[in-house]
């Protein structure tokens, strides 16, 4: 078996300044400092992560696909949110400062309780409706109908945009925020959903699509390059629409 | 136990992928108490890494057939694979598809507004005799659409979902039926039992037994360990896919989607390779035959890179509108993982583990069956599986490239079928024997009490390494005997493990701890289970057994006389019993063994 032989840079030591909080036992959070000596084969943040795990196994982090495609590792980097897999240690300085998603209660470290968000996403019917019988085959959707959903059916739920965005921060609880609209967006815009009037009726509302000012920070982190801004936008114009 | 929270179902799923998702909704439908438990959010399990498509013959490119399917599929597997479980996977196929369509997935389309099919490998029309088009895809993001489309849909079923609960045991009573499960609430380290009358494990392949692995860290063959721990064997775990193209070094997939919209294997000397191994079907041959001939490659000096440990996928032929609108993802990975852009360059590849053929020994209702006393096969009162952690088996020795994702829709939905049909909500819950959760308890008190143990990734780590090195794509009698010796010292050096956090609350080298007893057993089966095995066949290649194409007795090294049958591994005295392979498909002719070539 061939073995790897791109490996990622030098050996080197990196230096961490990382949120930690445990309620089990902690009064309040605090930041820990960490240097961590790499061998070079670690490409990605979450790589010297997991290497910086096995020194102190305490530092809980959620990870899984290590690809950037399940949407876990989500944390706050130098300021900026991102997912840990994808984000090469070459592009950040240090110290590199870690702290969770903002605006989210910390369950625990990095690792933050993301009901709120997921409230958020469940309350735009994230699911196509379509009560009327289907055909024996596939429904059918010309290539562009389909292209519609492009820019949309890619989200991971990562949660990097709703907890970059200062009026998810302040309206939690009322406003759907990027994630969530742009899944509105993804059901709007598919030939094959029948709900779109009731989409559209459960959005017009001062707070749930209505509290996004285009600050553009969504669209700013998107790790997956989405843009929920524009989504948004289109959104708004079908509202406009159905007016005129 | 009585400190000990109980709550109570109908059913218990035990994973949140594709197979866990397809069931949950089919018995949400049916109206029952259905709890699903996944140590990640939904969208985060291991399906949606998933590329390249769902096999389904809709002929909407060229003309197919499920019979063509269903030859691939037993032709692929090298004969393993129990031919009514193929049949009746590759006929439910077209139908798994359209479902999925009903629910909203987001298919790419033809100009006619049908699903877009690509070729993959070893997907062939009228026999073997040409590449068909028969993989359904989201672009190269068809495992992410589909398991959204599934959760979305279970959303709108309201199934209810435990997330981040990990489950630990499986609980049997004395007359062996399944009443449900232990499990580990990881945010607030509550241990509860979960009562059910029907419990499905679900939980996925166990990827991360190896070093260089496509798979995503959770892969730890949870559901496999809880099996073996309850005496229940594990079938045919010696049988590992090496997915020809991860990205040299870094393991991550690039899917074989890539060669099914054209891209080609090329060695050092910049030679199309593959054309002198499979004059057919070339790039387009099965995973294992690929990886064998990558393999051969890089040992007789044709590898690329200053070692010479790889070769190169190109697509550069492809042109960059059909890479950005096909394989946008590969174009992102490339990217990041190889500082490579697939349209201007090549990007460098080696043959990475990826997929486990074997698992929980399943019949076609997903029921798990095992051995009685007298040799007969059993069904386990209360139990299924479905999905990678199970072996119905369709895959047999290799799996055909996108018949997991059809695997995990079809039985997924034929579980949910079956539990939803036996009538579950009138009849009650057996009596929970009072010692049922002394097990876990015990284990876990064990792992809070070893002040000085090891951290739970050094024993992985070299766990990793061992099965790397003793059970790879060519493997060695002596290779394997010396492998199992190792996996034997690690099993033991695994019950040193301890916990330097002792915290309740998201304690994660707790759960590492629990997913490492989980990667012992499955290690330890796919290593025993190996070096019984004295033939080639599939993705099993022993140096020692390996025979040309035209040997008399045994062609390809394959020995039908002796090797046509199932293993089954039992954790007890780690010892190893065999199962014939059923060649008698629900209601077409059988395929006969044959020679293998593409």
């Amino acid at each position: 078996m061939a073995g790897p032989s791109d490996a990622g840079t030098p050996p080197s030591s990196r230096s961490f300044r990382i949120f930690r909080f445990d309620p089990d036992r902690d009064d309040k959070p605090r930041m820990q400092d960490y240097r961590i000596a790499l061998d070079g084969g670690e490409r990605m943040l979450l790589d010297a992560l997991l290497r910086l795990k096995a020194e102190d196994p305490s530092l809980a982090l959620r990870r899984s696909c290590r690809e950037g495609v399940c949407g876990s590792d989500a944390m706050n980097i130098n300021g900026r949110n991102g997912l840990a897999c994808i984000t090469n240690l070459q592009d950040l300085t240090d110290p590199i400062v870690l702290r969770p998603l903002p605006g989210l209660p910390v369950i625990r470290d990095l690792v933050v309780d993301m009901t709120q968000f997921f409230k958020q996403y469940h309350s735009i019917r994230p699911y196509l409706v379509n009560d009327s019988p289907p055909p024996e085959k596939e429904r059918l959707q010309s290539p562009e109908e389909r292209e519609a959903l492009e820019g949309s059916y890619e989200c991971i739920l990562c949660a990097c945009c709703s907890t970059a965005c200062p009026s998810f921060w302040w309206n939690p609880d009322k406003f759907v925020g990027p994630a969530g609209l742009l899944q509105a967006h993804r059901f709007i815009a598919d030939s094959r959903d029948e709900a779109t009037a009731e989409r559209l009726d459960d959005l017009e509302d001062p707070y749930r699509l209505f509290r996004c000012h285009t600050i553009m920070n969504c669209v700013d982190v998107c790790p997956k390059g989405l843009n929920p801004s524009r989504a948004i936008g289109r959104i708004k114009e079908l509202l406009v629409k159905r007016i005129v | 136990m009585a400190s000990i929270a109980r709550r109570k179902f109908d059913v218990l799923i035990v994973g949140a992928g594709g197979s866990g998702m397809r069931a949950s909704l089919q018995l949400a439908l049916a109206g029952l108490r259905v709890a699903v438990l996944s140590k990640v959010f939904p969208t985060r399990s291991h399906t949606v890494a998933a590329q390249g498509g769902i096999g389904a013959s809709l002929g909407n490119m060229s003309e197919d057939h499920w019979h063509y399917h269903f030859y691939d599929t037993v032709k692929g597997s090298d004969w393993l694979g129990d031919q009514d479980a193929i049949e009746f996977m590759c006929r439910e196929a077209p139908q798994a598809v359209y479902e999925l369509e009903h629910f909203g997935m987001p298919f790419d389309r033809n100009a006619d507004g049908t699903i877009y099919q690509r070729p993959f490998g070893g997907h062939t029309a009228n026999f073997g005799e040409k590449p068909v088009q028969r993989a359904c895809a989201a672009a190269d993001r068809t495992g992410h659409a589909m398991l959204h489309t599934l959760y979305q849909q279970n959303v709108r079923a309201r199934t209810q979902f435990f997330i981040e609960w990990m489950a630990i045991d499986l609980l049997r009573d004395a007359e062996g039926d399944v009443l449900g499960v232990t499990a580990l609430e990881i945010e607030t380290g509550e241990v509860a039992i979960l009562e059910a009358k029907a419990t499905l494990l679900a939980t996925g392949g166990a990827g991360r037994i190896y070093a260089a692995s496509t798979n995503a860290y959770i892969n730890t063959g949870d559901g496999l360990g809880m099996a073996a721990r309850a005496g229940i064997p594990l079938e045919d775990m010696e049988f590992w896919q090496f997915h020809p193209t991860g990205v040299a070094g870094a393991g991550v997939l690039l899917t074989e989607g890539c060669r099914g919209e054209g891209a080609v294997l090329r060695n050092a000397s910049g030679e199309r390779f593959m054309e002198r191994y499979a004059p057919t079907l070339k790039d387009l041959a099965p995973r294992d035959f690929i990886s064998r001939a990558m393999d051969q490659e890089i040992k007789e000096g044709r590898g690329c890179g200053p070692s010479g440990d790889h070769v190169l996928l190109d697509m550069t032929h492809l042109g960059a509108d059909t890479i950005r609108r096909r394989l946008p993802s590969v174009l992102e990975i490339g990217r990041r993982f190889a500082n490579v852009d697939i349209v201007r360059e090549p990007i460098p590849v080696v043959p990475t583990i990826h997929y486990q053929m074997g698992g929980i020994p399943t019949n076609l209702h997903g029921q798990v069956v095992a051995p009685a006393a007298d040799g007969s096969q059993r069904v386990v009162n209360g139990l299924y599986a479905v999905g990678e952690c199970a072996c119905v088996s369709v895959h047999g020795a290799n799996r055909l490239g996108t018949n997991s994702l059809l695997d995990l829709l079809v039985f997924g939905r034929a579980a949910g079928n079956h539990i939803a049909g036996a009538g579950l909500a009138a009849s009650a819950h057996k009596t929970l024997p009072n010692d049922a959760a002394d097990p876990t308890l015990t284990r876990l008190a064990r792992l809070e009490s070893a002040r000085d143990g090891e951290y739970a990734q050094a024993v992985a780590g070299e766990l990793r390494r061992t099965m790397q090195q003793h059970a790879s794509v060519f493997r060695t009698q002596a290779g394997m005997d010396e492998g199992v010796r190792k996996v034997a010292a690690l099993r033991a050096r695994a019950e040193g493990i301890g916990l330097k956090d002792r915290s309740r609350v998201f304690n994660t080298e707790r759960v590492e701890a629990l997913e490492v007893a989980n990667l012992i057993e499955c290690a330890e089966a796919t290593m025993v289970s190996a070096a019984a095995r004295r033939e080639c066949r599939g993705a099993h290649t022993v140096k020692d057994y390996e025979r040309p194409a035209d040997d008399p007795q045994f062609p390809l090294g394959r020995n039908d006389r002796d090797w046509l049958r199932h293993t089954l591994w039992l954790r007890e005295g780690s010892r190893l019993a065999y199962k014939p392979v059923n060649l008698k498909p629900l209601t077409v002719e059988p395929i006969p063994p044959k020679l293998r070539t593409f």
